[in-house]
């Protein structure tokens, strides 16, 4: 599973970084981008699923 | 000039007043009612003409339109935005992010984002969690107490008056501003009112010659020494986002602590479950900032359009209600029954699209620690039903007055 954040769609709502430090972190801007190139490690799927519900811009997506 | 509409609703669809009392006390059943009739934008002469979006369609949509809606007067006014004397107008608008728009605004944005970012916000943790101690050891051992006045109008202030480089004890002048700013939309514009705007601006303005004359580490000396497009922001720039900074950081977080307790204070279930469970606050906060959203925006129509099959005129206002958003059962499941253990929840109480908040990591720690301490050391406590619950008018809502027994100590 990968994740991604789109930059254009971000706001820096900082939900995902919130609830999947493991997945993402937040520029010193505050906006929000995906680590390890996304990749997402086992086990985490759901929390990766769990930022994609939460973003209140739509700006997340999930390859499975 | 438009004309002004005064007195009681005829028709919440064709005549409806979101600064009237009936509207803060009752506005949940207003949009179900809205909406169950088939009327998904409501409209009012008032203000000089205002639209009521309630769908999170619209909403999102009207967020991102910035090419046909100005966020030049993102409080609804008595005065239209080009009838204000001596205003500021777009793209900067009077108080620079949020009234203004696309280009200018992200510049304007983009030297704020860094203070108000996550790593930036989390360390004042312990601070918060000081205020917040303090607040309840001065209540004292009262059984009765009002969770308003003693608590939460107290948080908001404290903090960003220290991050500003304003003495905190003027908490009281700041909040009278509020009111001012905030809640006496439907006012009309009296020479008292006037002389209180007026109060405000010298008092603004002492300050910020002060921090001109003395610099020191805080909000309003990195403003003066900021610059924009390679020039340093215009004094009315700066006074324009310290008022922003004061306003918007206030009275929003006040309600949003607030109306959270004013839950509790009536869902022992839920109350219950926090106190033994502190891990589920930030999971049960983001419901209720998504349930009770404090916050309603409003954008200004740019030109003659149509959208969704009504007719917009140039400068009508367009309210952007957040909190009715957040209940719309197209987005949200069960939109009207609250879920402190609500999983997906992409609740737009901080907004949509490029206004986004500036505060929202700041609010969202002030909520946790808030409803965190006032869970700890009182464990059981409920609404006072000898006393009156008091909301607020306007586009920010919250209790004004939160009466409660408290039943229990730690």
């Amino acid at each position: 599973m990968r994740v991604h954040v789109d930059p254009s769609k971000c706001q820096g709502h900082n939900r995902c970084y919130a609830l999947a430090p493991e997945l993402f972190d937040v520029d010193d801007l505050g906006n929000a981008f995906e680590l390890n190139d996304g990749v997402v490690p086992a086990g985490l799927e759901d929390k990766a699923r769990l930022a994609l519900a939460n973003c209140p811009e739509f700006a997340i997506s999930i390859e499975e | 000039m438009s004309e002004t509409v005064y007195g009681p609703v005829t028709d919440w669809a064709t005549d409806f007043d979101h600064g009237s009392p009936d509207y803060a006390a009752n506005q949940h059943k207003i949009w179900e009612d809205l909406k169950s009739s088939g009327c998904p934008i409501a409209h009012t002469d008032r203000y000089g003409g205002t639209w009521l979006p309630l769908t999170h369609e619209m909403v999102h949509e009207i967020a991102y339109d910035t090419d046909h809606f100005s966020s030049e007067g993102p409080v609804v006014g008595q005065l239209k935005p080009s009838e204000v004397p001596d205003r500021i107008g777009a793209p900067i608008g009077p108080v620079p992010p949020i009234s203004s728009d696309p280009p200018f605004h992200a510049e304007a944005r983009r030297l704020l984002l860094p203070a108000f970012a996550p790593k930036m916000i989390d360390p004042w943790r312990e601070e918060v969690v000081s205020i917040c101690n303090e607040l309840i050891d001065n209540m004292g051992t009262a059984d009765h107490i009002d969770a308003a006045l003693q608590y939460s109008q107290h948080i908001p202030v404290m903090v960003i008056a220290r991050m500003l480089g304003l003495p905190v004890e003027d908490g009281d002048k700041f909040r009278g501003w509020v009111n001012l700013v905030l809640s006496g939309i439907g006012e009309e514009r009296t020479e008292a009112r006037m002389a209180q705007f007026e109060e405000f601006n010298a008092y603004l303005a002492f300050h910020v010659n002060d921090h001109i004359e003395n610099p020191r580490d805080d909000l309003i000396s990195f403003l003066l020494k900021a610059e924009i497009f390679g020039e340093k922001l215009s004094l009315e720039h700066t006074v324009g986002t310290v008022i922003l900074l004061l306003i918007a950081g206030i009275d929003t977080t006040w309600s949003g602590i607030g109306s959270s307790l004013w839950h509790l204070a009536g869902n022992s279930v839920d109350r219950r479950r926090l106190v033994e469970n502190p891990d589920m606050i930030p999971a049960a906060v983001e419901e209720f900032l998504r349930a009770y959203a404090p916050v309603t925006m409003a954008r200004v129509v740019k030109e003659d359009m149509e959208f969704h099959g009504v007719e917009m005129k140039k400068e009508d206002w367009v309210l952007l209600p957040f909190p009715a958003a957040n209940r719309d059962d197209n987005q949200f499941a069960d939109a009207h029954i609250v879920q402190i253990d609500r999983e997906a929840n992409r609740h737009a109480a901080f907004g949509l699209g490029i206004h986004r908040c500036l505060g929202s990591n700041l609010a969202r720690l002030e909520m946790n620690v808030a409803i965190e301490v006032f869970l700890k050391r009182f464990p059981d406590f409920s609404l006072d039903s000898s006393e009156v619950v008091m909301w607020s008018t306007g586009q920010v809502r919250g209790p004004r007055a939160l009466p409660f027994v408290i039943n229990a100590r730690a």
